[in-house]
């Protein structure tokens, strides 16, 4: 990610069209605002220890956190198959916080797609309707449109047991989404296929949504995921939000370190001595622009210049290399500075590759350098 | 120009080789059928069309005397107690299997609902009665619910049966003895059933606008049908011939039609009867299982429910 595409987060601070530019369907899209959720398990497991949080309305909003993080709790009370024990939950202005399933006008993605065997797969698409008292010729129009808006062609007329993973995940949504939801919830909906395939569903739901303009949360383990496909995300842990914030600003801006540490960064060191901008880490002495008052040091890798040989300069620092891992597009290094380590990732645009054993010069712009709190 | 036939060719030659494999590993089961299946029945079905004679015997000309018994008509015109006990056993069937479906479908979800350790423990639990001979459960009944034991007094006391009567035997007695022996033979099927449906299956039908009595008529209680049908016939088929818990429990006026075949084959003798009693067992036992086959057919989706 070069400088200028950084320095711009500031002034906008989401760059996709804000929700409600979106292209709208005839679907209504709701909001979502909870308050104070509590949830236990047993005796000792907090699942959910106070959540506040505001879902717009025709966003596509990801909850993302380790596994016990608390996202798939979140998710079944917003289904309402799972009661809090305090707290309330408000969708499209209205308090559902203890209105059954049933009545709840939010239809979930389970993870393992819970299709109903015993069905084919149109009276799968259809048993939503029906239970909502439909007559049968008009469900069956409503299949036919949901068939042709999720391309499911023939997929319609065959058996459970005779689709595939990708199919069943398909019609799995196809389902919730017939019955046109105010809140479309999505647990992992994406985690049992394989890498080609989920990539290929990710950008298909992400169509969806932005074609309906409808209110989708999804939650997921994996911050990739979350970065291509959310609006915003919410970053879990321990049953508490850590962070929310459009994918770049959790990517580049984590709050802390367990949110760095789960997009993946892992260049973190601790301040040992600060004069203004002018941080002092196990590193050497580097100059932030706009430093914070966090007590940690955060380096993206993506944002590191390797020059060969030892340079001079502001926010230089001398480095030799210890590893370096070609992956085509780019190469990673591990660099050690002193006793300390430095992950650096570099383009590769046909220049020369420092080889393991090169000295070279990291050079940092201060506006890449972030503090964060521990 | 080839001649077929004139030379073996190598695949005519491997046909014989087929033929002849199949030859050696069929002939044994099939010959084991013939005799043991094949030839008794053929036998028993030649004797329910003869004629009754000395010794209960039968013997020739053939005729439909021993049907027309069963359907009620006797010596001196209508005399009903062979079709009353035919009657009676299709209704002590009937309600048997009935009762049993209704107490083993909540016990086997309740299984499954349980910790994972304690399941085979209690379904353990559900099959260890039948350990112990039938005629001495029967017999451990006889003397819970003979006149002068709690019940049959707190029975009396109700005003369910008259006073000295006690709860055996009567047909009351038959219908527990046959729920009490069958009970397992139901739970099992049933709780392999509930065993493998995924419970996010019920959270996707309540998630789709099911309330949970719909969530469960639409959602579960289709997929538990292969195991409700499975513990049909096994409740059924063997109940409607019981022979042990009827002759011990029933008295007189609780027969069913395996006594009443046991009986013409030994006490009264009167071979044709009880071979066409035996018959008309097989043919209620072939009727219901086509009619499991057609109910499965239909409410399971057009999936074969193997019975």
């Amino acid at each position: 990610m070069s400088e200028t595409m950084t320095a711009d987060i500031a002034d906008h601070p989401d760059a996709r069209p804000a929700a409600d530019e979106r292209d709208r369907s005839n679907h209504k899209a709701s909001s979502i605002e909870m308050q104070g959720l509590h949830k236990r398990f047993g005796r000792d497991t907090v699942a959910l220890d106070g959540v506040d949080l505001n879902i717009r309305a025709g966003e596509f909003f990801t909850l993302l956190g380790p596994s016990g993080c608390g996202k798939t709790t979140l998710l079944r009370i917003l289904a309402g198959l799972e009661e809090p024990d305090a707290g309330s939950l408000v969708v499209g202005g209205k308090d559902i916080t203890e209105m059954p399933p049933h009545q709840r006008s939010v239809n979930t993605v389970f993870q393992s797609y819970a299709l109903f065997p015993h069905l084919s797969v149109r009276e799968n698409l259809a048993f939503g309707l029906k239970m909502r008292g439909m007559p049968a010729a008009k469900r069956h129009a409503k299949v036919d449109e949901i068939a042709d808006f999720i391309k499911l062609g023939d997929l319609v007329d065959r058996h459970v047991d005779q689709l595939s993973g990708g199919q069943r995940q398909r019609i799995a949504l196809a389902r919730a989404l017939i019955c046109e939801p105010d809140v479309l919830l999505l647990d992992e909906p994406l985690s049992a296929l394989d890498a080609g395939l989920r990539s290929q569903l990710q950008v298909e739901l992400l169509r969806v949504q932005k074609r309906l303009g409808m209110t989708f949360v999804f939650v997921t383990h994996d911050q990739q995921e979350a970065m291509v496909m959310s609006d915003r995300i919410a970053v879990l842990n321990g049953g508490t939000i850590q962070q929310v914030g459009p994918p770049r600003e959790v990517y580049e801006r984590p709050v802390n370190a367990f949110v760095a540490h789960f997009m993946g960064h892992d260049n973190l060191y601790p301040i040992s001595a600060r004069q203004g901008d002018r941080l002092t880490t196990a590193l050497g002495e580097l100059t932030a622009e706009e430093a914070g008052d966090g007590e940690l040091l955060l380096i993206r890798p993506e944002t590191l210049d390797l020059l060969p040989g030892a340079v001079e300069g502001p926010n230089h620092l001398t480095a030799t290399v210890t590893e370096r891992l070609y992956r085509g597009s780019h190469a990673e290094f591990r660099l050690a500075i002193g006793d300390t380590t430095l992950q650096a990732t570099v383009n590769n645009r046909g220049r020369h590759l420092p080889e393991v054993g090169e000295t070279v010069t990291v050079a940092v712009a201060p506006e890449d350098l972030v503090t964060l709190s521990e | 120009m080839s001649y077929p036939g004139a030379v073996p060719t190598a695949r005519s030659r491997a046909m014989v080789r087929e033929t002849r494999h199949l030859l050696f590993t069929v002939t044994p089961g099939a010959l084991w059928i013939f005799i043991f299946l094949v030839l008794p029945s053929a036998y028993l079905m030649g004797v329910a069309f003869m004629t009754n004679g000395p010794y209960g015997l039968p013997q020739m000309p053939l005729s439909l005397d021993s049907f027309e018994r069963l359907a009620g008509v006797g010596f001196l015109g209508w005399s009903p107690g062979n079709l009353y006990t035919l009657l009676r056993s299709l209704w002590q069937t009937l309600v048997s299997t009935l009762l049993v479906v209704i107490i083993a479908y909540p016990v086997a979800y309740y299984i499954t609902t349980c910790r994972e350790k304690w399941r085979p423990i209690l379904l353990l639990l559900v099959v260890v009665p039948s350990w112990t001979n039938q005629v001495i459960r029967a017999f451990g009944w006889m003397n819970l619910l003979a006149p002068g034991t709690p019940l049959s007094s707190l029975a009396e006391s109700l005003g369910l049966v008259a006073p000295n009567m006690g709860l055996y035997p009567s047909n009351f007695a038959v219908t527990l003895g046959l729920i009490y022996n069958f009970l397992p033979f139901m739970v099992l099927p049933l709780y392999a059933a509930f065993e493998k449906l995924d419970t996010a299956q019920v959270q996707a039908a309540q998630d789709l606008y099911a309330s949970p009595v719909r969530a469960f008529w639409h959602a579960v209680f289709p997929q538990t049908l292969p195991g409700l049908l499975a513990g049909t016939v096994l409740v059924a088929i063997p109940a409607f011939g019981m022979y042990v818990i009827p002759e011990l429990l029933g008295g007189g006026k609780g027969m069913m039609l395996g006594n009443l075949v046991a009986n013409q084959f030994a006490g009264s003798s009167n071979w044709p009867l009880g071979a066409a009693g035996a018959i008309l067992m097989l043919i209620a036992t072939f009727i219901g299982l086509f009619a499991m086959r057609r109910i499965g057919k239909r409410l399971g989706g057009g999936e074969e429910v193997v019975i």
